[in-house]
């Protein structure tokens, strides 16, 4: 039986651009299934496919059991869509706006208002209910298109760069209440560029790149793929750093192909797959200690999601606003694929 | 707040006219607020016509010769029909920003995502910009009284000339719907949602007498849709200057005017719909 959002081989091209190229999605009740991607990747046109926004050019799509294609009315009951691009009205107050999005649910004006007042409640909103929109602030502005997205409690959530342009204060808030909604029950997609959110909020993660689920897996999973931990030492004297690397080739992991001590000169800083842990870290320190190589900072590190982008797709996500960036763009991305080697 | 309060399920769908008119009206009432927030639209809405009153009575007033009289009265009668039915064109333009504006900021996207009728929200906004209109034609025609315009069939005639314009101004904004729905920014929308209307109400009747024209360009005067309607206004007013000309529309302007508003909406609303529902931002 499929998940609660179900997609085979979505296909969309603009122009030549193949926005989306075979993408499978398969995210099942109840949990949250991170799509992760630098712009121009193709999440935000997977979202607006299985938003009823846009027609694919092939494949299929289901959300809560509900064929996208064919009964797009039925799916616009059952999500709530909630991001950068689904925005409320400036010009009406928070209470106005969610009254309007409850009786476009087909609420009774009744129903709505009282919705209304639950959601502002809940969203903290309740003191600037009746301003409008317009002189909220970028956190209360997401908790508000939040609120629109929740007025009838949809089993199906679609968050698009959720928390963009949000500071880390307001960002912490929203994953809180991300975090609330799925333990109520919610299925969730959420799009992110974000390492850090993916790897906080989501069950599983489908890496994105060029409209194609380049990775999939739990974030462990894609975190174990690109290799285990890895040693960092960074010496006090840059004539330290010869001694060092052979000390730390002894307990490099061999014959993983970035078995090797990798060195930046300037800053002093030595790095090493390893595998056995704190204790190994122990040896080593005791190691260099007895070869004379003074340290200024040593520290077990396991790959972050940002190790797993790099090594997947060869660029790191926050560059990612290169991709659509000229001549060089490409090089770029060539010779950063090769470092990270 | 436990997840079981919480449970919100969707009422059913009712579907069909009702949901439709409901949808349209609560997308209306939407677009009506704003205006209460950003008076200074509302407010050059209804600066712009006024100008064109004094301009042209005052300007031109002295220098038209309207069925054999060059007196400047009979040119401010005459002139009067011409604002009104510029006047309620001007929607279009209002339509086609608004709309564009929404598709900007995203809001198109939210209400395509919601269970609502598929063409509420362009008609909700045409609503809005009918009574923004309707309100623009009162005041204006204040002012015409003031310049010396009268009515001279009737008020059941005249308030059937002002039926006949409002029908023409909510024609042209699913004009400018389309034109929102298909430029890229507000800005675009605005100047390209004005710039054809200057042809379209120039050459017409409203201005001058078309009669005065060159054959071809006379043949598109009489022809033009927004002629007709100028026409209807001028006999159901009782103004002078109403076209003797042999052509059908300016014979049965009434008639024309209804005909040629009908099938704007029929043909642009459907554009329109289908516009929207492939929109993207």
């Amino acid at each position: 039986m499929p998940g609660a959002i179900y997609a085979e081989g979505l296909v969309k091209t603009f122009g030549h651009v193949r926005a989306l190229d075979g993408v499978d999605l398969d995210v099942p009740e109840g949990t949250v299934l991170g799509l992760l991607g630098p712009n121009g990747a193709g999440k935000t046109t997977a979202v607006r496919v299985l938003t009823t926004l846009l027609q694919p050019d092939s494949g299929k799509a289901f959300v809560a059991g509900i064929d996208v294609l064919k009964h797009p009315d039925e799916v616009r009951r059952s999500i709530g869509l909630s991001g950068q691009f689904a925005a409320v009205d400036e010009y009406l107050t928070g209470r106005e706006n969610l009254q309007m999005v409850g009786r476009l649910y087909q609420m009774n004006a009744k129903r709505a208002k009282a919705r209304a007042g639950e959601l502002l409640d809940r969203f903290n909103l309740a003191d600037a209910a009746d301003r409008p929109a317009k002189t909220y602030s970028g956190g209360m502005r997401r908790r508000l298109d939040l609120a629109a997205a929740l007025v009838v409690s949809p089993p199906v959530m679609f968050m698009d760069e959720p928390t963009t342009g949000l500071d880390p204060r307001n960002r912490q808030a929203l994953w809180e209440v991300i975090q609330e909604l799925v333990a109520g029950g919610t299925t969730l997609l959420l799009t992110t560029q974000y390492l850090e959110e993916a790897d906080h909020l989501a069950h599983d993660i489908c890496v994105v790149d060029h409209g194609k689920v380049i990775a999939r897996g739990t974030s462990d999973q894609l975190k174990a793929q690109t290799g285990g931990e890895r040693v960092e030492v960074v010496v006090h004297e840059p004539e330290m750093i010869p001694p060092a690397r052979d000390v730390l080739a002894r307990y490099g992991l061999a014959g993983i192909g970035h078995g090797e001590v990798s060195v930046e000169d300037h800053t002093r800083k030595l790095t090493v797959p390893v595998a056995g842990g704190a204790k190994l870290l122990a040896e080593v320190i005791r190691d260099l200690d007895t070869v004379g190589v003074e340290i200024d900072d040593i520290g077990l590190r396991r790959p972050t999601l940002d190790d797993v982008f790099i090594s997947l797709t060869g660029h790191a996500a926050e560059l990612a606003d290169e991709e659509n960036g000229g001549p060089g763009a490409d090089a770029r991305r060539k010779s950063r694929k090769e470092a990270a080697k | 707040m436990t997840a079981a309060t919480d449970a919100v399920a969707p009422p059913k769908a009712r579907g069909g006219i009702a949901q439709s008119v409901s949808d349209s009206l609560v997308v209306a009432k939407r677009n009506l607020i704003r205006m209460t927030r950003i008076p200074e639209m509302v407010i050059f809405g209804l600066i712009q016509p006024i100008m064109f009153v004094v301009l042209f009575s005052y300007v031109f007033g002295g220098s038209m010769n309207i069925g054999g009289s060059t007196s400047p009265g009979v040119y401010r009668e005459f002139l009067m029909a011409g604002i009104f039915a510029q006047t309620v064109t001007f929607a279009t333009a209002g339509a086609g920003a608004g709309i564009a504006d929404d598709m900007h900021k995203g809001l198109i996207d939210r209400f395509r995502s919601l269970p609502m009728a598929r063409g509420a929200v362009l008609t909700g906004r045409t609503l809005a910009d009918l009574v923004q209109t309707a309100l623009t034609v009162v005041v204006l025609a204040i002012v015409a009284l003031l310049v010396g315009w009268r009515i001279h069939e009737g008020v059941p005639k005249a308030l059937g000339a002002f039926a006949l314009l409002l029908l023409l101004g909510y024609a042209f904004s699913w004009i400018g719907a389309l034109i929102g729905l298909s430029v890229r920014t507000p800005e675009a929308a605005t100047s390209g949602g004005l710039i054809w209307l200057f042809p379209v109400t120039f050459i017409s009747n409203a201005f001058v007498d078309s009669s005065q024209m060159t054959p071809w360009l006379r043949h598109i005067a009489e022809w033009n849709p927004f002629s007709a309607t100028v026409q209807a206004c001028r006999v159901l007013f009782g103004n002078p200057g109403v076209s003797p000309s042999d052509a059908w529309p300016m014979q049965h302007p009434v008639w024309a005017s209804i005909i040629w508003s009908v099938l704007i909406i029929a043909v642009f609303r459907t554009l329109a719909v289908r516009k929207y529902r492939s929109a993207t931002a």
